[in-house]
This record gives C-alpha cells, structure tokens and sequence, in this order.
C-alpha cells in the first residue's frame, strides 16, 4: 500500500540522500518526495510517499527517526490531511489546429473545469498548471488525450501533504525553536514519545 | 591547550584538543597526505598515544575491540582515498554490533571536492548506510562541535559508529577553540521511546501480569545488557522468580556462566537445551537483543507457544523479525528497575517462597530444561579420552581451565575470529564477566581477531588477551603482528589449524555434498611468521602439550603465537539448518568417522 509521510529536517547537505538512502537500504521505493522549506529556519519539510507493505509504517518512522538529522516524522495514512500535487502540462496547440478555430478554446474550456491555468501560450502549445490530487491531475491528461491533443510534456512535483486542523501547529509549539527553547525539554515535550496507555501498533497484524 | 582565553588554534590542533576533551588517550590509525596537518601537530598533545597500525582496517578493528573491552569510545584514523576505504569493513562490523566508535579520515581540499583530486572518495557517501552518523567538515571553527556531537552520538542511544571527514584545508586553517561552547545540544533520545514508563504504565502492568502468570519463562540476554550496564538487574530479576537465562553470542559474559540460572547460549549452534527451552517456554523476554537470523532459526516455527515481551532502546527493532506482545521501549536498566521492586516476593508460581538460588530443582520449568540436557551435557568430544587426535575444543577447553586455575578467568579477555573456532569458543569458553569476549556477530568479519586483541590490550592493559583464530582469518590481518611487537604488547595467539576455512567446509560437506571447492587453505609456517616479527611461538599437535604451551605464553609476558594443528574436518555441533527450525538440530555424529578412526586403527 502507499504510505505517505511528512518529515522535518534540518536543511543541512546531504540530508536528501540520507534520506532517500534508507529508503533504498529498506529496499522500499519511493513513489514521490518532495522536499522545500518549511516555516522554520533551518529546516526542511519533505513529503515521502513509498510503497510498502501495510505493516512497515511503524519501522519505516522509527527508522526515519534514527537519522540524526529528522527532526520530526508524521505519518498520514490513517489521517485527515490535505494532498495535493502540482503539475506543468504542455499540450500540443496551435490557433487551428489539431481540431480547427475551436483548438484553443476547446483547451481552455478543459482547462476551466478542472481548474487548470493557463501559464504560457505559444503558437504552437500552451502550457498548463494546476495543482489538486493525483486522481484529479490524471483525469486532466485523460481527457487531454481522449480529445486527441498529444501532450508534449508533463512536469509533476509528487505529493505534498499537511494534516487538517491543529496537529501540526501543536506539534511545532511543543517542539519550539531549537535555538530559543531548552534542549532538555525534548524528552517531555516530544508529541511524537509514545503515550502510556499506547500499545504499539503491531505490524504483523494482518489487515 | 584548552584553557579559558580561548586560544586560536589550527584545525588540527582543534581536532586533537577536542578528542583529548573526550577523554581519548588512544588513537589507531595511518598517516597519509590529506591528514598530514593532523599528524604534524600530533607532537603537541602527549596525553594521546597514537598506535601505528599496518592496514587502516586493522586501525578501525583496533578503535572496535577497544570500545568492546572498555566501554569507552574508541578512536581511529585514516587518510583520504584508499585510507578511507580501508576503514569500511570495520565500521560495518561496529554498526552492526552497536560499538561507539569514531573514524577520523583527512579529505582533500574542499576548494578540490568533487573533482576527482588524487586520493579523493566519498567517504561520507559510503559509509552513509554502515554508520550511525558521519560528519564532512570543511571549516576549522566546525571541527570542534563536530567531534563533541560525534561522541555523543557514537555513545547515546544503541551506540554505534560515526565518521567524520576532515578537508585539509580546514585542518590547515585556524579558529577559536572552545571546548565548553562546542558542546551539542542535550541529547534527544529517539522520539518513539515510551514517554516516561513508570510503575502504573499500562504497558509495564502488562508485562507485569505476563511475567507473573508463566510458567515457563526463559530471558534471552543480549548485547544491550552490556551496552545498558544491567548485568546486576538482570540477574536480580531472574532470580526473583527463578528464570533461566539463554544469551545471545555478544550476550555471552553479561550473566556468568557460572550462574545457576545461565542456561548457555542460543541459536544455530547454540546448545541443545537451551534452543529446546525457548521453543517450549511460554513467555520470552527479550532483553537487549534483535532476534537475529542465527538466533531464531525458522521464524514461522519460533517458540510457537510462548507471549513475547521486548525490552529494547530502538523502536526500529521491535516486531522486526519476531512478533511480540508487549514492547517496552527504552534502556534496559531503566526498565528493569522500574519493574523489579514491582516483581514482589518470590511467591510466583515458577519460584516456591521455599526456592532459593541455586537450587536447580526450584522449579517444574527449571527440573525440565535440567531434565533435557540428558547426555548432551555430557560433551562427548572434551571426555574423549586421548585418541592422538588434537581437537579445536580441547585448545579452548584447556585455555580456559588455565585462565581458571590461574584464578584470572575475570582477568581474561578472548578475542575471535570468526567461522568454526568462533562457535567452539563461545561453546567451551565459561565466560564470567561481561566484556571477557570480543567478536564479531553481526557482521561477522574474518581477520577481525588480531587487530581487535591489539585494542582490547591498549584499552585493558593488565588483562590477559588471548587471540583465537583459524588459519584463514589470520592471514586476513596477520600483518598486525608487526603492530603488536611495536608496541610490545604481551597478546597470546592461539592459532586453530586445520588447514581449511573450517566452517565453509563444514557447510560444504553439509549441503554441497562435500565439494570443497575453495576451502582447502594453505598457510605459512605461522610460528616462523612470528618469529620474523620477533615475536616467540610454539607448534602444538599433541594433546597433551595443549596447557604447558598455554601456560608458557600466559606467563611470558611477551607476544606469543601458538600453531595448533588441530583435526582437519571437525565439525560445530549441535547445528541448526538455514531453513529448519530452533529445536530441530543436527547432532554430532554418534558413528563419527573422525572418532572411530584412532580405535579402528
């Protein structure tokens, strides 16, 4: 199944590799990563989606975790989140043709319903953004084709990921900034530190 | 050098003043043109004894077998390119043992970096996946926080090794050198560690109710006993309720083998009664180990009946390879503590308020296992009397009755290699004390022996180190010999002869239908080695010359080589199949060819 994990790390070189590294060390592949900055200074946040069996999440986070250069490690299966993914199509079009006058407007109508925009428009092909899911983006290129426009490139950055409501701004307030808070306090103040009462999720249950 | 005005110092400098910070006294390593600054100001820190070894892996087996004796971290160096890769193998070994550890390699310029410079490689790209963590530094003022943050992490958590690459011009360049403000952040242990575990967690009344209601419990003593240092709460908690004990091969030492409770050791050639008590126990607790390949056999036949409890300090391991009900995550000692006081009177039913220590019969669970060793107890091959043949576990038998007799059996430190001596060590060597043994298990490197004694004796000087090695890894790492004489230390070897790569033929005779293709191996005259390295030896073919050799090397006081010649296609017994499961083992031959044929004749 796919997991989809979203990491902070330290923005320091090499940390891309050390991540993409464990991944391959797990032999587990990576279906996407997106990795930019994140609202802290210094800091990373990488969006991990992988294909594993449904088991693996727990090890794949506690493996992330022993990188000395994780921060912090959500983990969104079982999650409401927002995922979304932003793409860059360039579609073969010109004022007339493949269909006639109708061939570029016949684009931007396409375009408008599944709230695409239009970013460069050239005598011979226009050039499409839009962000959504992956099915969404999908259904694009379907019917980009299926209309018998032959797409000329397709740019997509793979999943980014971010937990609805307060979790993450409760995870950052826990963990505070490292350069004003006490390091100390991070055995404690952890939101990722098993509760008491949680019993690990076993992996060899079968779901 | 370090003081309060906080000097400028070169990077070099730096780097010497911050390991010596840390309390290095000792560095393993080679010299070589990207750390030559390093080695220039070396001369200035005599509170550091830098040893000259012959093959930078010997350095990094040297920082090992250090780490493994003493607890403390040790330190090794190499130059850029080759130097660095020679380092590779030890640093896997450490990784996969779990040893602090710290390499140091020079690196090239980093105005160079990446152009393919004469003796540049990547270095912290290889050894990305076989260290804990590993450092580029291309700054002066970055050395000193480098090291600290390497120290911590080689020694926090599950130890385990960290690199770290130097640029020369950063040895070569100057900065302020502050040891105190150098430190690293206080140490965050691994997020998914149980947050604060105390008496009235759940998870700890769990265990709790699982420990009291067994009947058959068996703890599995690992590496992580003395990693933790839990070797006291350990056997307190064993003794509690009169729990056997069955370790690991890096658990062998952590509970005497003297212990009532000690069964011996576990897994592919682990001793019959202990693998048959684990697969008819019905509770395991696992105390810092990983369940590893060679230790469960057949995992879908794995102590079938038994509720798992794992007592572990990383999260990555818990239901890895095994199953288990109840994980405790965290350091060990911590744990048991928390659970011990909770463990109450020995009024369980596996231990009769009447039971006391040392009474084998304490219990139905401990009469059974007793009842199981039956005639395997009885080693068929040490009550064997002289039949002219000189068998490997005779040589071990007879070391270790000399190290006993001498009274230095907690004085001892056996380090070996690894194959078919490795197993007859670890089966016939009665280790008392934690850190007695050196030897790679994970990784299981040939020619680790050697180099790792030379580190075992620099970090326990007034120990008796004795190497056992077959034919074939010595000559993996013979050139060392030369290092021990260098640095005269008094490290006995025990060469086992049998002209093979003893446990390849012995997979071949197996299940390669005895075509032992490769595993023949012919070697110098080892004695005659040594003695070009001015170092004394002896040959041994006959029985009866095993101990008054022993003896004469342990009471040198100088190197001493010992050739056993022992016979030729022996075999590791009792052994476990890859494939089959733990209780299934393959005995000693009763009709063995090799023991009938002095009678035959």
């Amino acid at each position: 199944m796919l997991h989809t994990f979203v990491a902070l790390v330290q923005d320091k070189p090499g940390v891309l590799t050390r991540v993409a590294s464990l991944f391959r060390r797990l032999n587990i592949n990576i279906v996407s990563l997106t990795v930019g900055e994140s609202e802290r200074p210094d800091t990373s946040r990488m969006t991990i989606v992988c294909e594993a069996p449904d088991n693996a999440a727990h090890r794949i986070k506690a493996s992330l975790y022993k990188l000395e250069t994780t921060v912090h490690v959500d983990e969104l299966n079982r999650s409401e989140a927002v995922i979304r993914e932003l793409c860059l199509i360039k579609v073969q079009v010109g004022p007339d043709s493949p269909h006639g006058l109708q061939s570029r407007s016949q684009v931007f109508e396409l375009a408008q319903v599944f709230r695409a925009r239009v970013v460069d428009l050239a005598p011979e092909s226009i050039m499409l953004e839009m962000t959504g899911s992956a099915s969404k983006i999908e259904g694009l290129i379907q019917v980009l084709g299926e209309s018998n426009y032959s797409i000329l490139e397709v740019s997509r950055t793979g999943r980014m990921a971010m937990r609805r409501g307060h979790h993450t701004s409760r995870v950052l307030k826990a963990l505070g900034n490292p350069t004003s808070l006490p390091l100390a306090h991070f055995p404690t103040l952890d939101p990722d530190a098993l509760n008491e009462d949680e019993i690990l999720p076993n992996e060899f249950d079968e779901a | 050098m370090a003081n309060n005005q906080h000097p400028q110092l070169t990077g070099a400098e730096i780097l010497w003043a911050s390991l010596a910070g840390e309390g290095t006294t000792t560095v393993f390593g080679y010299p070589g043109g990207a750390i030559l600054p390093i080695y220039d100001a070396l001369r200035k820190f005599p509170t550091i004894h830098h040893v000259l070894v012959r093959h930078e892996q010997g350095a990094s087996h040297m920082a090992d077998g250090y780490a493994r004796a003493s607890g403390r971290v040790g330190v090794c160096m190499a130059t850029s390119g080759p130097g660095a890769t020679n380092l590779v193998t030890g640093l896997a070994t450490a990784m996969l043992d779990s040893i602090p550890m710290i390499a140091i390699t020079g690196q090239v310029s980093s105005k160079v970096l990446g152009s393919d410079a004469f003796q540049e490689v990547d270095i912290t790209g290889i050894t990305l996946p076989i260290t804990k963590h590993n450092f580029l530094v291309t700054r002066a003022e970055d050395i000193a926080p480098a090291i600290r943050e390497a120290f911590q992490i080689a020694r926090s958590g599950r130890p385990g090794p960290v690199l770290i690459d130097i640029t020369k011009d950063a040895q070569q360049a100057t900065a302020t050198y502050d040891f105190e403000t150098a430190a690293p952040p206080v140490y965050r242990p691994h997020p998914m560690l149980h947050k604060q575990l105390h008496a009235n967690s759940p998870s700890i009344k769990q265990a709790l109710e699982l420990i009291l209601d067994a009947k058959k419990p068996v703890i599995l003593a690992g590496h992580g006993i003395v990693e933790s240092g839990a070797e006291k709460e350990v056997i307190a908690f064993a003794e509690a309720l009169q729990i056997p004990i069955a370790s690991t091969l890096l658990g062998l030492g952590a509970i005497p083998a003297a212990h009532p409770l000690q069964l011996g050791m576990m897994g592919m050639h682990g001793e019959s009664w202990v693998n048959n008590a684990i697969q008819q126990a019905d509770l395991l607790l696992a105390f810092g180990m990983r369940f590893d390949d060679r230790v469960t056999g057949n995992l879908a036949s794995y102590s079938p009946n038994s509720q798992k409890i794992h007592i572990e300090i990383d999260p990555s391991e818990i239901n890895k390879n095994v199953r288990v009900d109840v994980s405790l995550i965290g350091d060990l000692k911590q744990v048991l503590n928390i659970l011990l006081p909770q463990l109450g009177a020995p009024s369980s039913p596996t231990a009769p308020s009447s039971a006391k220590v040392g009474s084998h019969d304490a219990s139905p669970w401990l009469a059974e296992i007793n009842k199981s060793k039956g005639t395997a107890a009885v080693r068929d091959i040490i009550n064997l009397p002289d039949n002219g043949h000189l068998y490997a576990a005779h040589v071990i038998h007879d070391i270790w009755r000399e190290a006993q007799a001498a009274g230095r059996l907690e004085n001892t430190i056996i380090v070996t290699d690894v194959g078919q001596h490795q197993m007859w060590e670890a089966q016939y060597f009665k280790h008392e004390s934690p850190r007695s043994l050196v030897t790679s298990g994970g990784l299981g490197t040939m020619g680790f022996a050697l180099p790792a004694a030379i580190g075992a004796k620099a970090a326990q000087p007034h120990k008796d180190v004795w190497v056992i090695a077959g034919d074939g890894g010595f000559q993996m790492t013979a050139s060392e010999l030369s290092t021990i004489q260098q640095e005269g230390l008094a490290i006995n070897i025990a060469v086992i002869n049998n002209g093979f790569l003893g446990m390849v033929r012995q997979w071949q005779e197996t299940f390669y239908d005895k075509n032992y293709s490769a595993s023949p191996i012919l070697s110098p005259d080892f004695v005659m080695l040594a003695a070009a390295h001015g170092i004394a030896g002896a040959h041994v073919s006959q029985r009866a010359d095993v101990t008054p050799t022993v003896t004469q090397a342990r009471t040198s006081g100088k190197p001493f080589l010992i050739n056993f010649q022992v016979e030729k296609e022996d075999g590791v017994y009792p052994m476990i199949t890859p494939g089959a499961a733990l209780h299934e083992m393959v005995r000693r031959p009763v009709h063995d060819p090799l023991l009938e044929t002095a009678e035959d004749e």
